[in-house]
């Protein structure tokens, strides 16, 4: 079970959260046509390794936040907000 | 004559109380602190159970957790518990244990001729055999071979019989398992440097290895006191670790005994859910068995098992054993059985000289060295044992009573290998070890492939040293109130000698409680099942409840040496959790019933129940279905035609919610609508529809606006709580770009539809501050409002396609404002309803619900293309223009209608043109009989289904055995001008 660093709360466990998907893609602008925003929505490496993604706190704060997972060792290395880097 | 059986003092017995209990139908006596292991034993009971596959003859292998054989049915006041370890289940007065597996009696199993057979039951067999025909599998096959095979009986143990069960949560710095002489170190130096620790022992006493050599009794007791003393310890005993499952959160069963579960309320087991920043692995190791023909007659015995038995029970195993083995520190059983007075008949030694066999030669114990057990002799019990020589010479019988065995100690690692630690193969020890990452933890003692007593003490030491560092503690200082004695030194060893497998005639096991052979093994080898993991799928080695403790690694050897590969490439097969087994019931904890799906209740579910409603589950939520106790449509048609009539009440409490404020709200909504909010102006509702981001519809509801900045969001029911994870991560993760902030409110709002022509009537009586004219307050009007002397709110919103109200009321004050409406509208003949109504109402106004919004429709497709703005940003906007979703010949939503009044419809009924009813071109989604017509009407989703107004089709339900003829129609069947709503 992951143990989520939530940047409001401290750290949780994962059945807190709700996963939002990949934090890494940004959602294209409202004319960059049909074959941008299916990138967006199906496209996706699934790779091995660091990996960038959304969870909501649904179960504490309400607030979005991402956090850095490695995909093999389930290792989180960073977290933050909408607005952090 | 018999001679006795308990010949010592044991270290957890009390031999002056007697303890009596029945195992199948005997009564015997054994003594308090006994296992039903060893007061068996004690009472020179060998024969147990029957095994898995073959049934045949079983006893008692180890004195463990690690026992793959002695495995029992507990009788008890809850009903038959199935596959009980007879080695950790204390005995208790008045214990009733049974052999499971064997009919009509353990001692003479029909089932056992399976075993002469058994030549044609390899593995692999039922694959293989079973396999024509098809249908035969479920019939016939499956239920023989569940008969025939497994082990325990299960009863279900449900409702009123299951026990308490509790679940505790547990937060340390470091969780050390295993409080051996390397746990115990480690908590001691753990916690002399400011650390919080958590030690937990699977065993009812701590020591470990300790345990069994009287030298370490004083070092034992001044760790014990220390720990006991030292305020930031915990201390869990008869507590397993079930599992490790990352991020150190750990999983362990704790088994109360039975002094702690009589002042708990007769709670037998807690699950202890351990979250810990560091672990520290002080597992022990597990010796393994030896395959050779007849290693699990009932009698052949691991050599640790009976230095267990003499130390911890005072229990002799035998009064005349054979030991074969491979290692020195398998000797100290004997050693403690020739000190409590067991004359041993031989020493089996693989090796061809060793320190310990010098030591056992100078008390008089013959020593065979360089010799093999090649058979046992015996089918209930050993009665002699086969030896020879290496090289084949020296072939020799000697009697014996009983096998001890030893093939070598294993590391426990099965918690180290679920936290990714790599098997490291250490050739010194013959045996995999494990690495952990530092940040995980520390793996200690003979866990790590170190051992003897105070080499494991000293590595437990160290352990803690490297995990205090990297936790930024200071090293921790030698305690002066534990003057640390010299630590008795470790005996002098000589390395042991790998062997797996003696292959001879007979069945050589590698795994008892799957009862799998070596023959096995090689035989998934030749079948093309090489790797370790598709060996153990084949055969089933290490897929029983002790996933191969002391015999997965035989196996992997086996499967080595048949595929000519050094057993570090072969590897050993991965475990799971749970390591040890565990009851759903002691996982589920309190969380079941109502404390797992709690009944969300209504504020007015008092009233509805008193008023004789039938409730249905939706969700979570319990809503009044209709207001009568008796089956049927009519209760159900006579409220909607109240409705359709007169006048109608419903509560719509369950609704969700969402009150959204701020300068951006509306530029907020337009983003997330389909359609477009911000012309909407103060004091108007709007009906609105949210896709998702791949442009298929996500829900529908009603949006009003309360002020400039001030929206009130309704949402389905079923997808209250999604569209406002929705909300929030649109809102969230566009950044700074919507100044608007989101609050659930829908536990909050009671909210009741009234609706009917005589709506308006029954409403003016009890709101005297707004003009409900239709000029004043016209269809999808809303705003605030004083109902029956509460500040609330009021839409003109219909779903039923009468005039009709919504009234939002704060949900404590909803009594008081329902009894009002009701009062109101008797001289009008109002009535409430129910689930079932408002369907039927809906159904022939062709509104959407979520049988029709089933993630898999398009606004496209449910006739609401047009609300889709055409400039602006939105969700889902630019997928939804995908070519594909707008393609005519997609699911399309239709109104249908039987052409005979006579015949039903069905909810999944499938649309087939009689000329080819074998292809589907769509299903009905909703339907109920006609409120004002004979008849059935319903919606359905058809391919092309606008096109095909007119048509007429069949709507099949095989499963029914029902064809109706239908006429696809408009799934507006009332009123489709919509002018009843603004009456």
């Amino acid at each position: 079970m992951l143990r989520i660093p939530c940047p409001w709360c401290g750290e949780r466990d994962e059945i807190e959260f709700r996963y939002r998907g990949d934090a890494s893609v940004a959602r294209p602008a409202q004319d960059a046509g049909i074959d941008a925003f299916t990138a967006f929505v199906y496209e996706r490496e699934n790779r091995c390794g660091w990996h960038r993604e959304w969870w909501l706190h649904v179960g504490g704060c309400h607030q979005l936040l991402w956090i850095e997972r490695h995909t093999l060792t389930h290792e989180i290395r960073a977290a933050g907000g909408p607005g952090d880097t | 004559m018999q001679p006795p059986k308990r010949i010592a003092r044991g270290l957890l017995t009390d031999a002056e109380r007697p303890v009596g209990f029945r195992f199948n139908g005997r009564r015997l006596m054994g003594v308090a602190g006994d296992t039903l292991a060893s007061a068996l034993l004690a009472n020179g009971i060998r024969l147990v159970g029957r095994s898995f596959k073959y049934h045949r003859p079983r006893g008692i292998v180890t004195a463990g957790p690690e026992e793959p054989s002695a495995l029992v049915d507990l009788l008890g006041a809850a009903g038959r518990e199935p596959n009980i370890r007879a080695t950790t289940l204390p005995l208790h007065e008045g214990l009733i244990a049974e052999s499971p597996n064997c009919w009509p009696s353990v001692r003479f199993d029909l089932g056992a001729l399976n075993d002469r057979i058994a030549r044609f039951l390899p593995a692999g067999f039922y694959y293989k055999t079973f396999m024509a025909p098809g249908w035969a599998w479920e019939r016939i096959y499956e239920p023989l071979i569940r008969r025939a095979a497994g082990l325990g009986r299960l009863e279900a143990i449900v409702g009123r019989k299951a026990g308490p069960a509790e679940t505790v949560h547990e937060h340390t710095d470091v969780l050390v398992v295993g409080a051996g002489a390397a746990g115990l170190a480690a908590a001691h130096r753990l916690s002399q440097c400011g650390l919080r620790v958590l030690l937990v022992e699977q065993d009812s006493v701590s020591g470990g290895g300790t345990l069994l050599d009287p030298r370490w009794t004083d070092w034992r007791a001044a760790r014990d006191a220390a720990l006991a003393g030292a305020p930031a310890v915990s201390r869990l005993r008869r507590t397993a670790v079930i599992g490790a499952y990352g991020h150190g959160v750990f999983g362990a069963l704790q088994t109360l005994s039975a002094e702690e579960s009589a002042l708990f309320g007769g709670l037998r087991e807690r699950l202890r859910i351990i979250r810990a920043k560091r672990v520290l692995l002080a597992t022990g190791a597990i010796e393994r068995l030896i395959a050779f023909p007849g290693n699990d007659i009932p009698g052949v015995m691991l050599a640790g098992a009976a230095l267990d038995f003499v130390r911890r029970y005072g229990v002799a195993v035998g009064s005349r054993p054979v030991f074969f083995v491979n290692n020195d520190p398998a000797y100290e059983a004997l050693f403690a059985l020739t000190e409590a007075g067991v004359r041993c008949a031989a020493v089996i030694d693989v090796r061809a000289s060793s320190h310990a066999a010098d030591r056992a030669r100078a008390l008089g114990i013959e020593v065979r060295s360089g010799a093999l057990v090649t058979a046992v002799r015996g089918r209930g019990s050993v009665r002699a044992v086969s030896i020879a020589g290496r090289d084949g010479a020296g072939r020799a019988e000697i009697e014996a009573d009983c096998l001890l065995m030893s093939g070598g100690h294993s590391p426990a690692t099965m918690l180290a290998t679920q936290l990714g630690a790599a098997a490291r193969w250490q050739e010194s020890i013959a045996a995999f070890s494990a690495d952990l990452a530092p940040s995980i933890g520390c793996i200690a003692g003979a866990a790590n492939g170190i051992f003897g007593i105070a080499a494991a003490a000293r590595d437990g030491e160290q352990a803690a040293d490297a995990i205090a560092l990297q936790m930024g503690c200071e090293a921790g200082r030698a305690d002066p109130a534990v003057a640390a004695p010299e630590l008795p030194p470790d005996p002098a060893t000589t390395p042991l000698e790998a062997l797996w497998e003696v292959r001879g005639r007979g069945k050589a096991f590698a795994d008892l409680q799957n009862d799998v052979t070596t023959d096995d093994v090689r035989l998934a080898c030749r079948e093309g099942y090489a790797h370790a993991e598709h060996m153990k799928r084949f055969t089933t080695l290490s897929m029983a409840a002790d996933q191969g403790r002391i015999g997965g690694l035989v196996g992997s050897a086996v499967l080595a040496q048949a595929r000519g590969l050094p057993i570090a490439e072969v590897g050993l097969t991965k475990p799971r959790p749970f390591v040890e087994p565990i009851a759903f019931a002691a996982l589920a904890g309190g969380e079941v019933r109502e404390h797992f799906k709690p009944k969300r209740r209504l504020p007015l579910d008092a009233w509805h129940t008193a008023a004789g409603a039938s409730f249905v589950a939706t969700g979570l939520w319990l809503r009044p279905l209709v207001y009568a106790r008796e089956p049927g449509w009519d209760p159900v048609l006579k409220e909607a035609r109240a409705v359709r009539r007169a006048v109608g009440i419903t509560d719509v409490s369950t609704l969700g919610k969402i009150d959204m404020q701020g300068p951006d709200a509306a530029r907020f909504l337009d983003f997330v609508y389909a359609n477009t909010f911000s012309t909407l102006a103060v004091g108007r509702a709007r009906y609105g529809i949210m896709l998702r981001e791949d442009g298929m519809l996500l829900d529908d509801g009603t949006t009003s606006r309360l002020g400039p900045e001030h929206f009130v969001v309704t949402t389905t029911t079923a997808n209250s709580a999604a569209v406002l994870e929705h909300l929030e991560f649109q809102r969230q993760s566009a950044g700074a770009r919507f100044d608007v902030l989101l609050a659930d409110v829908g536990d909050q709002w009671a909210q009741f539809a009234l609706a009917g022509p005589r709506a308006r009537e029954v409403l003016a009586a009890v709101v005297s501050d707004l003009d409900l004219s239709n000029r004043a307050f016209p269809f999808m009007a809303a705003g605030a409002a004083t109902i029956a002397g509460v500040a609330g709110r009021l839409y003109r919103i219909s779903f039923s396609g009468e005039l009709a109200y919504e009234v939002g009321v704060p949900a404590t004050l909803a009594q008081q404002v329902w009894t009002a409406l009701l009062d109101a509208g008797r001289p009008f003949g109002i009535v409430p309803y129910g689930l079932d109504a408002l369907n039927t109402l809906r159904i022939e106004k062709g509104h959407v619900t979520g049988a029709e919004l089933n993630g898999n429709t398009s606004a496209e497709d449910l006739g609401m293309g047009s609300m889709l703005k055409a400039s602006g940003d939105f969700v889902g906007r630019a997928l939804a223009q995908r070519p594909g979703m707008r393609a005519p010949e997609r699911l399309q939503l239709v109104g249908v209608r039987p052409t005979q009044a006579s015949r039903r419809l069905r909810n999944g009924a499938q649309l087939v043109a009689p000329a080819a009813v074998s292809s589907s071109l769509g299903y009905v989604t909703s339907s109920t009989p006609a409120v004002e017509s004979a008849g059935w009407v319903g919606l359905a989703l058809l391919a092309g289904g606008r096109q095909s107004i007119g048509r007429r089709l069949i709507a099949a339900s095989p499963i029914h055995d029902e064809s109706t003829e239908v006429e696809i129609v408009s799934p507006r069947h009332l009123d489709p001008e919509n002018t009843r709503v603004r009456a």
